[in-house]
């Protein structure tokens, strides 16, 4: 029923069809993937969509946005179909694309080195000087066997006669070929006998070949066989850091950011739980600008201060070399015929889109000419000018631009528009119903010792719009899997495979860095304080619900609780500093109202809100290695309290904060589940349970202290309650809570996971751990503390003498827990933020 | 030919709050030689004394020092003394004599290669130095059609110096040019920055000059020890002289009394003293600086 599927088919006008001959007919190409589509269900057709859209999710494949201010993630869009192109057609693209890279890298080369070209007068001063991504510090750094692109990418376009353009250079840090992976392994098994039949190349090779290439570059002066290769990521900031973690785990690299690094001694090392190592390649994703603050952008929180200088010495190899953003930059068009015969004697294979710099007197005079018919554009990357179609402007816009390019002709480039071919796409809105979309290809390329090597596929882009004359993921469109089909048997070679004998299993946690540790252990206090805070305010909020249905209730045990919100800081400190707006309608402020606002204001340090903002803070930042439910759960719970907050702000309520609150609980308590039931045990998971416990014994003595209090003696079920002991307690006793078995659960009972001695003996063990592997880490004197807990008269104490030694060795505890914590930071994080000064 | 000899110390130190775990800095502070000026001698003190030092000559050619220290310190002395010899090399030709400035710069655009490659690096905007209409406006009054592009520098100089007023607190390193221009207030480096801004967005080639001028004490004064401090001067690009040295600060052609140390596009390329610490809280600044005038000698 091909009708059916074509019915709202676009035929193209004015554009190349990927799918169909001018005549309508099928290319020879797309052939086997349209039958299968005319053969397909509509159940059949949703079942595959629905797989897409639950791999992406399940992957957790996500592309961020930076204009969006929270950082939002959007999910990666995967078209259902793939594009083909066949085997002898992609020949000429690999050859194409192979001579612009080897083009391109000797041109940077040049221009880091003696640059010959400038002083030839082959490249105009402009095109180097004029351009922000030259690095002055970069200049001379050595580069083995001359590689400074070891990664580069063209985005090709191809105009209505069917010729292919390069529209981009990606030289950078070129992001796409971790997607063109993961698209890979959700559409081979969309249409696996299809893939099977039309004999698609595999990309394993490519990866393959940038770990070999890497490998073979590093520096060797230290003797290694296996030199240590890093990852590094800007973070999680970063809008294609899913592709940075995603790559990090495929090629076995571990994924760094500038703070995990450090220069010794004219090296680089990775920080990690064992002490610094040494690291040999660093395979950047962080703009070469930021890489060194001493050296480059002095403003860069995000590099490794002395890394130019490691690199000069020749003890680090970068990849893609310091300063590669040279190249990206439309003015370099037109000198690249004639750079190409000069430099490799041969004609350039694929031409650039026709572009005009208008740094040449000729160039602009011809340009100013048609302008009607071309895109203006900045000529260098930090100009940051946008795009502008000539045939959009009105008269006075254009009489203004004219006038701004006459001034400083040597920032424009003015281009012709390339009409681009349009490829099929499922319509997701039906259920069996083909449309089209403009659509631009990236290649990849990788350096190897013998040349350099193309990805035998890609990343297709399609435009998120009919029509569309420009093609940006930032701008809302999709991807598709790029099939490159084979005359030959294709190699079935995959890294997932192969690489992974026994001899590979890594089960200790040496490359774990110190940064991720120091997080993971945040992300355990937080999650638990966020929990304390939690149960004391639903606490607090309950007694005053109750009171105001009935009067003055268990007024006793208030007293106690305030006293602590107020030790906490959820309350002001005390009466006298009683400063808060008072509320909407001048009714006075209570102490209900602070609580509700510490539950819901960011701005109060001790409150829910500011704690729940650090966890999801911490959380967003150890994303590669929390599952996704954390994340969802974390989110949820982030999302609700947003809500709760529009609402309390209209109109206050307890019972909803109430509400709020129990489910606040059960969320932290699934997050807690998690990391016991979901995380291996790795030197990782250690320090986020020594960060729980820690805070947990941090709450708990302080509750205990509290309840030693005499001024607040009353009942003792909001202690059992604020402790998650009231269960246990009432099981046991089957009486009103008395001291001495409310302080033996609280206390001393081993077997309660509340209990502040389950806590204590919980972290001399782990610090034990710790000290076998690291040497003395400041546990010994909570486990002196462990020893008196035990050993104490619980009785005696609370009946003779007044509990003096409790409270000492409450004291103690807390005292000892703060130490612990203290050691901890200074003897495995780096926790001390970098500052740069610049003096005259 | 005349020859003078100073004698330079200038020592940067820091006091920390809390202690410095890790420290890298980069040091521009050896006078580089130039056709007109010899470093005869240099000596670079650093306590605590740090255990690794690296030496390059940067993009420029001005010589950098780095070094950096992992043992805990809260105080930073650097100080660096040297021995410059500076012969005369104000333009040997009378500014009015000099290129109309509209020919220098279609030469500087128009050329490839050779000669023009120099100066060609500093045409265009730099971390510190704009280009933009408001400047070239401000410029305009002194580069009327077909002035010796000499002379109109020369006058623009002037008119900073006159415009403009000498006043360490109005700005910061990181004021931007265009306030500047703006409040009309600022301190040397200020001055440089703009008038460099205005010649580069005029399409003319300008770059940022780093060093030292000597200070005359007060008649029957003696010279004070450390009173003197950093300068920053322009250096304008003419085709037919090469760079010539201007200071709009004191409204004069540089000659005989400015010490180079290092020149780039603006103050992120030659800043003295840049560096990145672990720890420090809160610090302590303190530069002093003494220029001498050692010998005055003739030399054949």
């Amino acid at each position: 029923m091909p009708s059916q599927l074509l019915a709202t088919y676009p035929r193209a006008t004015g554009r190349y069809d990927e799918m169909f001959e001018f005549s309508g007919r099928v290319r020879p190409h797309w052939q086997a993937l349209f039958d299968a589509l005319v053969a397909s269900r509509p159940e059949q057709m949703a079942r595959r969509q629905a797989y897409v859209q639950n791999q992406i999710f399940e992957n957790g494949i996500t592309y961020n946005v930076y204009a969006d201010s929270k950082g939002a993630e959007r999910p990666w869009d995967l078209d259902l179909l793939p594009y083909i192109i066949p085997g002898a057609e992609w020949q000429k693209i690999e050859a194409a694309v192979v001579q612009r890279a080897t083009l391109l890298n000797r041109i940077l080369a040049d221009v880091y080195g003696n640059q010959y070209l400038l002083r030839e007068g082959l490249l105009p001063p402009a095109l180097v000087h004029g351009h922000a991504g030259f690095l002055r510090p970069a200049h001379g750094i050595p580069s083995p066997d001359g590689i400074h692109l070891h990664l580069y990418a063209a985005d090709l376009a191809r105009s209505p006669d069917g010729q292919w353009w390069v529209i981009a250079d990606r030289t950078q840090a070129p992001s796409g070929a971790g997607y063109a992976l993961e698209n890979r392994l959700i559409l081979s098994r969309v249409f696996p006998e299809l893939f099977r039949d039309l004999r698609v190349q595999h990309l394993a090779s490519f990866f393959h070949t940038l770990q070999e290439s890497l490998s073979h570059w590093a520096p060797r002066d230290d003797g290694t066989d296996s030199p240590r290769i890093v990852l590094l990521t800007p973070g999680p900031y970063n809008e294609t850091y899913f592709e940075h973690a995603y790559l990090a785990r495929y090629l076995g690299f571990p994924l760094v950011e500038g703070h995990d690094l450090t220069v010794r001694d004219g090296c680089v090392w990775l920080k990690s739980l064992e002490g610094l190592q040494r690291v040999h390649v660093i395979l950047r994703r962080l703009d070469d600008d930021f890489c060194d603050p001493l050296e480059l952008r002095a403003d860069s929180a995000l590099g490794i201060p002395g890394l130019a200088q490691a690199a000069r010495d020749g003890k680090v190899l970068i990849a893609n070399a310091l300063g590669s953003s040279l190249l990206e930059s439309g003015a370099l068009y037109g000198y690249l015929p004639g750079l190409c015969r000069r430099i490799l004697g041969e004609p350039l294979l694929m031409p650039s889109v026709a572009t005009w710099w208008c740094g040449e007197p000729a160039a602009l005079e011809d340009a100013l000419e048609k302008l009607d018919h071309l895109v203006i554009k900045g000529a260098f990357p930090q100009l940051r000018m946008d795009s502008v179609f000539g045939s959009d402007l009105s008269e006075k816009a254009k009489k203004k631009l004219i006038a701004a390019m006459r001034e400083r002709p040597y920032q424009y480039v003015a281009q012709e528009t390339v009409h681009l071919s349009q490829a099929p796409r499922w319509d997701r809105g039906h259920p069996r119903r083909l449309d089209s979309r403009a659509m631009g290809l990236r290649v990849h390329v990788v350096a190897s010792p013998n040349g350099y090597v193309v990805m035998p596929g890609g990343l297709t882009r399609v435009a998120g719009v009919a029509d569309a004359r420009i093609i940006a993921l930032q701008r809302g469109g999709a991807s598709k899997d790029t099939w490159v089909m084979s005359d030959a048997p294709v190699s079935d070679f995959s890294l997932l495979a192969s690489r992974f004998e026994a001899r590979n299993l890594v089960r200790s946690g040496a490359n774990l860095s110190s940064r991720v540790v120091e997080n993971l252990f945040w992300f355990g206090r937080y999650a638990e304080r966020c929990d304390n805070v939690a149960r004391l305010l639903r606490t607090a909020l309950a007694r005053s619900l109750a009171e105001g249905n009935a009067g003055e209730g268990q007024g006793s045990d208030r007293g106690a609780i305030l006293a602590l919100c107020r030790e906490c800081e959820l309350l002001p400190a005390d009466d006298a500093d009683f400063k808060l707006e008072p509320s909407g309608k001048g009714s006075p402020v209570t102490e209900d109202v602070a609580l509700l606002a510490s539950l819901t204001d960011p701005d109060i340090p001790g409150g829910f809100a500011a704690n729940l903002r650090q966890l999801v803070r911490i959380g967003f930042n150890l994303r590669e290695r929390l599952s996704l439910d954390n994340w969802r759960t974390l989110n949820r719970l982030a999302q609700d309290l947003e809500a709760q907050r529009g609402s309390q702000a209209k109109e206050p309520d307890l019972g909803e904060a109430l509400a709020f609150l129990d489910q606040a609980v059960t969320a932290l308590m699934t997050l807690a589940g998690f990391a016991l039931d979901g995380m291996t045990r790795d030197m990782g998971w250690r320090f986020l349970s020594i960060g729980r416990r820690l805070e947990r014994l941090q709450f708990m003595t302080t509750l205990l202290l509290r309840s030693l209090d005499s001024e607040h003696r009353g009942g003792l079920d909001w202690l059992l309650e604020l402790a998650d002991s009231i269960i246990t307690y009432r099981s046991r006793y089957m009486m009103r809570p008395e001291p001495l078995p409310v302080m033996d659960l609280l206390l001393l009972d081993e077997a309660n996971p509340r209990a502040v001695l389950f806590q204590v003996r919980g972290l001399v063990d782990y610090g034990k751990r710790l000290t076998e592997q690291f040497g003395p880490c400041g546990s010994e004197s909570l486990a002196r503390y462990a020893d008196r807990l035990r050993e104490m008269d619980l009785a005696q104490e609370l009946s003779a003498s007044e509990g003096r030694e409790l409270r000492d060795v409450l004291v103690g505890v807390r005292d000892a827990a703060a130490l612990f914590s203290d050691h901890l930071g200074q003897r495995f994080f780096s926790h001390v933020a970098e500052q740069n000064i610049g003096a005259d | 030919m005349k020859n003078v000899v100073y004698r330079i110390r200038h020592e940067t130190e820091y006091r920390y709050s809390w202690p410095v775990t890790l420290s890298r800095q980069l040091l521009r502070l050896i006078p580089r030689s130039t056709p007109w000026q010899d470093c005869l001698w240099h000596e670079i003190r650093v306590r605590p004394e740090p255990p690794e030092w690296s030496w390059l000559e940067d993009f420029f050619g001005n010589p950098v020092a780095q070094f950096a220290l992992h043992t805990p310190h809260d105080e930073l002395l650097v100080a660096v003394e040297s021995r410059v010899a500076v012969r005369s090399h104000a333009p040997a030709v009378a500014p009015n004599e000099t290129l109309p400035w509209e020919m220098a710069r279609e030469w500087l655009h128009g050329g490839a290669g050779g000669a023009v490659l120099d100066p060609a690096q500093y045409l265009f905007a730099s971390p510190h130095v704009p280009v933009a209409g408001s400047l070239a406006a401000y410029a305009r009054t002194s580069f009327r059609a077909g002035r010796p592009l000499l002379a109109a520098a020369r006058d623009l100089t002037r008119r900073i110096h006159r415009d403009f007023q000498y006043d360490p607190k109005a700005t910061t390193i990181s004021t931007p040019v265009e306030t500047v221009l703006k409040q009309k207030r600022g301190v040397c480096q200020d001055f440089a920055h703009l008038q460099i801004a205005c010649l580069r967005s005029l399409g003319l080639a300008a770059r940022y000059v780093s060093g030292y001028l000597l200070t005359h004490p007060a008649p029957g004064k003696e010279r004070l020890v450390g009173a003197d401090a950093s300068h920053a001067w322009v250096s304008v690009f003419c085709p037919d002289l090469g760079w010539v040295d201007l200071d709009p600060t004191n409204d004069l052609l540089v000659d005989m009394e400015h010490v180079t140390v290092a020149w780039g596009r603006d103050f992120s390329d030659v800043s003295p003293m840049r560096g990145v610490i672990l720890g420090g809280g809160e610090h302590e600044l303190d530069v002093r600086v003494t220029v001498e005038p050692e010998t005055e000698e003739t030399a054949a």
